[in-house]
């Protein structure tokens, strides 16, 4: 049905896909795994027209194509479900299905009664039970889902690709996804299954293709591998990693969280962390690592006090329980948190690198007790410039202005500039060059032999192993091991970042 | 790009809108010899010094990427206030009970209802999550039925030669206003650029939520900001009934558009983290000027207010220009 030869794509220096070579079956679900990182997403992207630039040969159906928009590639019958669906919520089921190709006469009035009939018979092949003229907000997760396969079977999509199909919906609602999914597959259409839940690919795939490292492994049948073999696939690799030699002594745990639960902000009944408990002690650095969707950054924000309505257990610093409320008691407890995304969460981007930094601090450059200091703020944003080795010409250039290993700098600093006992670090090295990356684990290193207890939360197990004294791992919400690095290793991490049961 | 050459185009634009005023200044001199005299020089600054108070507090409150619809009604209703306390006072029959209020008392009262009710602005925005847009617009409408309530829709006149030399008065050979509109805008520039909250204004326009996880308690600046834009709000009704001794319940229509304008005019972003408060008055100078000029000139009413919208499209698609270079 799609072959690809010889597929790659690189963004500016990073090479993402290195020659992908593989085949999509008719009448299959083929399952493309891999760890994060390993290319599966933009692999997706350049099959759904996303990405109209790379290397290689792609061939539908027999011929060769080359999709210059997404909508070219809907067209020739590629649909691909993205795990943050695309519907418009204040328009019908109908509407969304015929968005940008409604139905007309020949005046151009919509057909509405027409396009309501076809969107019926649409749902009741896929035991849908409702009106189409329901709005999507009055949907569940799982029957948006179902809208877009059926947006793709209206647009007679011969491969339909879903990302992640099961991350927000209930169990009942992915046995009825499955129940689809088969029927989809004598109809004869391509699935292309992409999840990071094995269990959930042994029931329903029925071929395997395993990426690393932006390449592809290996592709088979699942009734002809055993999950530890398919782990192993995935992390295989050899990799020459220099180890943290752990320092610590003693152990004074610095931070404690206790049951720490936090439910979904929409289904109250599901929980996207279940009763996570650990210390981190003062001194150490401590990696947290999960695949996409395991919490991770929730977590994170759950220390932080950005979910108080929707957490509950307790977290204590030095042995002592701390209200945490909101980001400020965070702050006042002695915590900073270098978010995930620096350009939406982190940084001011059209203001001066300067205010930037002197944010979270205003009352270190103040004169008389109420009047900021210019001089004051220098001094304080070229402390920190020299420190990080922040690369600018002067501190008054809008953050925008820098390379992302310089801004990240910049978010680190905001925060060092607090004093924090604890520091969070949400992927520190997200998107940013080779050489930023070893100066950033320089200064968690430094900071940590300061007494500084460091949480480093990354989806590269590379980074996990390179940086931590002891490694966290989540799956779905779940903690499922504490491991010293002396026994952490990639695939002991992977094991026990994948949910069996 | 080097360092000066940023520098040097940093300052420029923040000049953008004085050199915009010079050469308005510039031209209409050339085109009317009654222009450039002190006398109308103070005029246009008397009559400008208003819309500099309300445009002021609607600056602060853009840079949060809010918007206040209300400060025409706001000013309104303290005026009136203000003018009937200084009347009237209350009384109060039941009690048999009648207070009056001195000049300073009045004015004090009409300044924290302007604030009350931006206060209100704010909560509303803050609590209940409704936007700026919708929530002050919705106080336009209840400060203006307040203000016919207040006043059953007749002017309040006649309120005594003391409290009519904040309007009308002169000292040092400047007009009154003019001295008010002063301290307004050095209380402002101090507070913008001298203060914390003058920081956590700038940050949480520029990105709010960056701005909460810095620890800044946005709801607090925002009600802050909306109290003050409604303070400065009652300043304005306060002068504006004080320069006719008498208060209009229909006055400070539409001064909330004029004072959107000025602050566009002067750079700011609507959508917030940009913007000066020396740039607004600017902005609310060039519209005084322009007002002022045509009229010199004799351009129909009319046409006036054509140059004035076009003049506020001209500045903002400059600004972009500037914007999209970078």
């Amino acid at each position: 049905m799609l072959v690809a030869k010889n597929i790659s794509k690189r963004f500016g220096g990073v090479i993402a896909l290195n020659n992908v070579n593989l085949e999509l079956h008719p009448g299959k679900v083929n399952a493309i795994i891999g760890e994060n990182g390993a290319g599966k997403s933009t692999l997706m992207k350049i099959f759904s027209g996303v990405h109209t630039q790379y290397e290689g040969e792609i061939s539908f159906k027999g011929k060769v194509v080359k999709f210059k928009s997404t909508n070219e590639a809907e067209t020739a019958g590629i649909a691909i479900i993205h795990q943050e669906l695309n519907l418009v919520p204040h328009l019908s089921i109908a509407e969304n299905i015929f968005l940008g190709r409604e139905l007309t006469n020949a005046v151009g009035m919509v057909k509405v009664k027409a396009m309501n009939d076809i969107t019926a018979k649409l749902l009741l092949r896929l035991n849908l039970n409702i009106s189409p003229e329901t709005k999507i907000v009055a949907l569940k997760v799982g029957q948006q889902q179902l809208v877009e396969i059926a947006k793709a079977l209206h647009t007679n999509a011969e491969v339909i690709i879903m990302d992640e199909p099961t991350s927000a919906i209930s169990d009942k609602e992915v046995d009825n996804l499955y129940e689809i999914i088969d029927q989809l597959k004598k109809e004869n259409k391509t699935i292309v299954y992409i999840s990071h839940k094995l269990k959930e690919l042994f029931a329903i795939a029925d071929r395997y293709i395993v990426l690393r490292d932006g390449a592809t492994i290996e592709s088979g049948n699942f009734s002809e591998v055993s999950q530890d073999e398919l782990i192993h696939k995935m992390t295989g690799r050899k990799f020459n990693l220099e180890k943290r030699v752990s320092e610590l002594s003693v152990y004074q745990p610095l931070l404690s969280i206790n049951n720490l639960s936090l439910k979904h902000s929409l289904f109250k009944s599901k929980n996207i962390l279940k009763n996570i408990s650990f210390s981190l002690y003062k001194g150490e650095v401590l990696g947290i690592y999960g695949l996409m969707g395991a919490g991770r950054t929730e977590l994170m924000e759950c220390i932080f006090g950005l979910h108080p309505k929707l957490s509950t257990g307790n977290i204590s610093i030095n042995s002592q329980v701390i209200a945490i409320k909101k980001p400020v008691d965070a702050i006042n407890a002695g915590i900073a948190l270098v978010p995930e995304d620096r350009k939406l969460d982190g940084l001011i981007l059209n203001q001066s690198i300067k205010s930037n930094i002197s944010i979270t601090a205003l009352d270190k450059i103040l004169n008389f007790g109420f009047l900021l200091s210019g001089a004051k703020e220098n001094k304080l944003a070229d402390n920190y410039i020299a420190q990080l080795g922040i690369k600018c010409g002067s501190s008054d250039v809008p953050a925008k202005t820098l390379s992302g290993g310089n801004q990240q700098k910049i978010v680190l600093a905001k925060w060092l500039v607090t004093n924090p006992k604890i520091l969070l670090l949400d992927e520190p090295t997200r998107g940013i060059d080779i050489n930023a990356k070893a100066e950033i684990y320089k200064v968690i290193k430094q900071l940590a032999s300061e007494g500084m207890g460091i949480i480093v939360v990354s989806s590269e197990l590379p980074e996990i192993l390179t940086v931590s004294d002891r490694v966290v791992v989540l799956a779905e919400g779940e903690l499922t091991a504490t491991l010293p690095i002396s026994e952490a290793t990639e695939s002991s991490i992977l094991k026990h970042a994948i949910q069996k049961n | 790009m080097t360092n000066s050459l940023v520098t040097y185009k940093k300052t420029l634009s923040q000049f953008q809108s004085l050199i915009a005023l010079v050469v308005l200044c510039i031209v209409l001199s050339i085109l009317s010899d009654k222009f450039f005299t002190a006398n109308n020089g103070l005029n246009v600054l008397r009559q400008v010094a208003v819309n500099i108070c309300i445009a002021t507090g609607m600056t602060l409150v853009v840079l949060t990427a809010g918007i206040d619809l209300s400060v025409g009604s706001v000013l309104a209703l303290c005026g009136a206030v203000t003018a009937g306390l200084l009347k009237n006072g209350i009384a109060i029959q039941q009690a048999d009970c009648f207070i009056g209020f001195t000049l300073l008392g009045a004015i004090l009262v009409g300044t924290i209802i302007g604030s009350f009710l931006g206060w209100f602005n704010g909560f509303t925005i803050t609590k209940f999550n409704v936007p700026p847009f919708v929530a002050t617009l919705a106080m336009l409408t209840i400060a203006r039925g307040a203000t016919m309530l207040y006043t059953k829709g007749h002017p309040i006149s006649n309120l005594g030669e003391s409290f009519a030399f904040i309007g009308t008065g002169w000292l040092f050979g400047i007009p009154i206003p003019v001295y008010i509109a002063t301290v307004v805008v050095l209380l402002a520039v101090f507070l913008t650029q001298k203060t914390k909250i003058g920081r956590y204004i700038y940050a949480i326009g520029g990105n709010e939520q960056a701005a909460k996880l810095s620890g800044i308690n946005i709801k607090k600046v925002k009600v802050t900001v909306y109290a003050m834009a409604g303070a400065l709000a009652a300043i304005g009704g306060i002068i504006v009934t004080s320069r006719l001794d008498s208060a209009q319940p229909n006055a400070g229509i539409s001064y909330e558009l004029d004072a959107i304008a000025a602050v566009v005019i002067g750079g700011a972003s609507l959508s917030g983290g940009r913007g000066t408060v020396w740039g607004t008055v600017m902005g609310a100078i060039i519209i005084g000027v322009l007002n002022n000029g045509l009229v010199l000139l004799n351009v129909s009413p009319f046409w006036q207010q054509v140059v004035k919208g076009a003049v506020i499209l001209l500045a903002v698609i400059i600004d972009k220009a500037g914007e999209n270079k970078e």
